[in-house]
């Protein structure tokens, strides 16, 4: 799947997207594979209630499932408007 | 009902006056409009907005289309721009028509708070001595629960 990263989780992962080969149920077990990868990731998710996620373009939650699922997406709270 | 997401500027004076011109048997119009000030004490000299490409639209359609359903509205307008801003520059503007006043501005007021925290939009402050990323507020999200 596409995981993309926005805001200082982008900057901080250093990317704004990559591919993602996983077999991880849900978000928030991704965000473990993620974490154990290397230290960058393992800062960027240090805090996850300072993280939202949106799975297929909708916000979701970390304990959303992935079956089926084509793009994650991780970012801080949003500051629109 | 209109969204759109754009790094342009918009002419507040035409949209507003479009908006309201385009309405029948609506007795009122409401029009927000967001600037960007310097929340970085003197320093700033510009905002960069970043956004979720192939998620804004869908989100701020889903957030107008449930003010246009709760408030019975005529129509509601939603421009939100991305990209590097200047001070004072309009970042974002919403418009909603009703028949009274009331729901017009409370209609403005719910898709404001949801823009704020429920649309995919990041700001970042950027000073002459660096740049920062504006923290969301728990006030925000507070103020989602009157809804």
């Amino acid at each position: 799947m596409d995981v993309l990263y926005f805001a200082w989780v982008r900057e901080r992962i250093g990317v704004p997207k990559e591919r993602v080969e996983t077999g991880a149920a849900t978000v928030a077990d991704l965000v473990e594979e993620l974490r154990a990868r290397e230290p960058r990731y393992a800062a960027a998710f240090a805090d996850l209630s300072a993280l939202r996620v949106a799975v297929d373009q909708e916000l979701a939650d970390f304990d959303a499932g992935l079956a089926g699922v084509r793009e994650v997406a991780f970012f801080p709270p949003m500051t629109g408007g | 009902m209109q969204v759109r997401v754009q790094q342009e500027a918009f002419d507040l004076g035409v949209e507003a006056a479009g908006f309201a011109a385009a309405q029948s048997d609506m007795g009122a119009v409401v029009t927000f409009t967001g600037i960007v000030r310097d929340g970085a004490e003197g320093g700033m000299v510009a905002m960069e907005i970043e956004h979720y490409p192939g998620m804004t639209q869908k989100a701020l359609e889903e957030i107008a289309a449930q003010a246009v359903r709760r408030w019975d509205l005529g129509d509601a307008l939603v421009i939100h721009r991305y990209g590097r801003l200047g001070r004072d520059e309009m970042i974002m503007m919403v418009a909603t028509a009703a028949r009274h006043r009331r729901a017009a501005f409370e209609a403005a007021e719910f898709l404001m708070d949801y823009l704020k925290s429920r649309a995919p939009f990041w700001k970042k402050e950027i000073a002459a001595d660096g740049a920062e990323w504006v923290a969301a507020k728990d006030e925000d999200e507070d103020a989602l629960s009157r809804w």
